[in-house]
């Protein structure tokens, strides 16, 4: 299997931007540097010959983890909008949202 | 993003113009270019809500129309700590609907699709994305074409955004309020391979598959309250291309009409797009109803990177073939088992009034009542006229409403212990009521039906008051017979039979 390309800073920059996250020029170095050093410590298990394990999706050998269709009480309505930033209607409030829903 | 200019007038010549002009905004785009030409290539995915008691990782109320926010919790808020556990009953719906469109039910996990918008309080929805819980399948249509189905996968719904400004619309909106009661219902998206040629096969593929959700009893159908909503995948090619051209996704189609709309508007707009430039742009697109034109919504550069990765906090689904085969095995009689099976009661040819009816009742999962009342004894084609017009007119009521109340309104009216104006107005007080005893609501409406010869009398009556009319009547002026059934109405205040009246006149006249 091939390397897969170091990452860069522009991959940092685009990662964060997802995030929505805004980063210094100098934190753009910063974490540049910390992030490699966490892809090649992962990268380390490439070394290793695992063509016949089987992919996992989740780490514990437990499967169909469900409950039953019974609904139960959720949290009062005036104890969850005292916790909004801002109510009009009984529902929260948000600022203007540019664009549709994705 | 601001719509494009608006195209050219609905008389105008086909759009040839600048890439952004689409074809005329209202009518079918025929006066386009060549359409034998071009092949339509349509994909949908269904993103169907289901008939769950509770959401599909939390135990809060799955119920349309609720007081805003009284039906959240910890989980379906996103609030720190709070972990999600699936509803076993969400994941056998989920199966019903694969074993209806003939898919493999395939071991399957979930994963976070991230993006910020105030719709999910997590900044993520919850869903199958490599590993869908059913695969591959298909769906047979009425006119006997099949649909093939890619998959058919678990996710959350979202909350309910509402726009608030000077015009309600999205662009122009000040700020935005927001219902969580919806965060976490469980869906399930069904995406077609892109097997659909025309806007009437889409429809036909959405009503088909409506039919089939209703019938397995995983939803209830209702596209005007959202459990039921269709994404298009459009693009077209040269009739005989092996390769199929660029396709735009259009979103916000909220009923079969806009669907069909939508289809032959985009239909139109990439092929004078390809036959003016050569190309269609690779995007997502957005149904404006009342404009009825797609505008666009954003770019392939701009869709969204939703960083998908395994949701750490479920884990995989592997549902054993013990519960795969009782889920199949709850899927009942589907759509076209259950036409036959209304056509076999009605006997012989039905109309094709008839035929729209049966699809009708069937679509709204009406016809297990209709069954009910022929086996009590109800005439079968008056038993479906009824479900088709007065039931369907209130499903909600008529899915409560008891078989044999619905069977015993029937029989009166075959009978002719009930008018139709009678029997539709006792069928109106029982959904009105949640039921009732028929016989009851009709006495208390005073609804007997007038004996033929207390019939005879009233019209007797009416003839001797208006001499003259009886006169043109007499001589051949047929429609002098609408004049006296009215009167005769009238002075019985609706409790004459039309048809008895009818063949009163006759009578009278010879």
């Amino acid at each position: 299997m091939s390397e897969p390309p170091a990452l860069g800073r522009d991959d940092v920059a685009h990662v964060a931007g997802l995030a929505r996250l805004s980063l210094s020029e100098e934190e753009l170095d910063t974490f540049t540097g910390q992030l490699a050093r966490v892809i090649d410590h992962a990268r380390d298990v490439s070394s290793l010959d695992v063509h016949d394990v089987p992919p996992t999706a989740h780490p514990l050998p437990v499967r169909n983890v469900l409950r039953t269709d019974d609904p139960c009480p959720g949290l009062d309505r005036g104890e969850v909008l005292a916790a909004a930033p801002d109510v009009e209607d009984n529902r929260f409030k948000v600022p203007r949202i540019v664009g549709e829903a994705p | 993003m601001s719509p494009p200019a608006s195209g050219p007038p609905a008389s105008g010549p086909p759009a040839s113009g600048p890439p952004a002009s689409g074809p005329p905004a209202s009518g079918p785009p025929a006066s386009g270019p060549d359409r034998a030409e071009w092949e339509t290539v349509v994909g949908l995915e269904v993103h169907c809500e289901l008939k769950t008691q509770t959401k599909l990782f939390c135990g809060c109320k799955n119920a349309f129309g609720d007081e805003p926010n009284t039906n959240v919790c910890p989980v379906c808020l996103g609030l720190p700590g709070s972990l999600p556990v699936l509803n076993a009953f969400a994941v056998e719906l989920a199966m019903r609907i694969g074993a209806a469109l003939h898919c493999e039910v395939r071991p399957s996990s979930f994963h976070r699709k991230n993006y910020f918008y105030p719709d999910m309080p997590k900044d993520y929805q919850i869903s199958q994305y490599d590993e869908p819980i059913n695969v591959g399948g298909w769906l047979e249509l009425p006119d006997g074409s099949r649909v093939g189905i890619e998959r058919a996968h678990l996710e959350e719904d979202t909350g309910k955004t509402t726009h608030q400004g000077e015009t309600g619309r999205i662009h122009a909106a000040d700020y935005a309020l927001v219902d969580y009661n919806r965060a976490g219902v469980p869906l399930v998206e069904i995406v077609s391979r892109p097997d659909i040629r025309s806007s009437a096969q889409a429809r036909l593929y959405v009503t088909e598959l409506r039919a089939v959700l209703v019938a397995t009893g995983a939803s209830d159908g209702r596209m005007e309250e959202g459990s039921l909503r269709v994404d298009a995948n459009v693009s077209v090619r040269r009739a005989g291309a092996g390769a199929f051209g660029t396709r735009c996704e259009v979103k916000n189609l909220n009923s079969l009409r806009s669907l069909g709309r939508a289809i032959d508007y985009e239909v139109a707009r990439q092929v004078a797009l390809v036959e003016a430039t050569g190309t269609v742009v690779q995007e997502t697109r957005h149904w404006d109803e009342n404009a009825g034109r797609t505008v666009p919504l954003r770019s392939k550069e701009e869709a969204f990177d939703y960083r998908y990765f395994p949701e750490p906090d479920l884990v995989p689904l592997a549902p054993g073939s013990d519960w795969q085969e009782r889920a199949a095995g709850a899927v009942g009689l589907l759509p076209s088992a259950r036409r036959e099976r209304l056509a076999g009661l009605l006997g012989g040819a039905p109309t094709p009034q008839q035929v729209d009816q049966v699809h009708v009742v069937v679509g709204q999962g009406l016809d297990d009542l209709i069954v009910a009342a022929v086996a009590q004894g109800a005439p079968a084609g008056l038993a479906l006229v009824r479900a088709a017009n007065e039931l369907a007119a209130d499903i909600g009521a008529a899915l409560a409403l008891d078989a044999g109340t619905f069977g015993s309104v029937v029989e009166m009216e075959g009978r002719g212990e009930l008018t139709a104006t009678q029997a539709k107005a006792v069928l109106a007080e029982l959904l009105a009521a949640g039921g009732g005893d028929p016989a009851k609501i009709a006495a208390e409406k005073g609804f007997e039906a007038l004996s033929e010869g207390s019939l005879a009398a009233v019209l007797q009556g009416v003839v001797e008051a208006h001499p003259e009319e009886w006169a043109r009547y007499s001589a051949g002026e047929e429609k002098l017979a609408g004049f006296f059934t009215g009167q005769v109405m009238r002075a019985t205040g609706g409790k004459a039979d039309g048809k008895a009246v009818a063949a009163e006149l006759q009578r009278l006249r010879q």
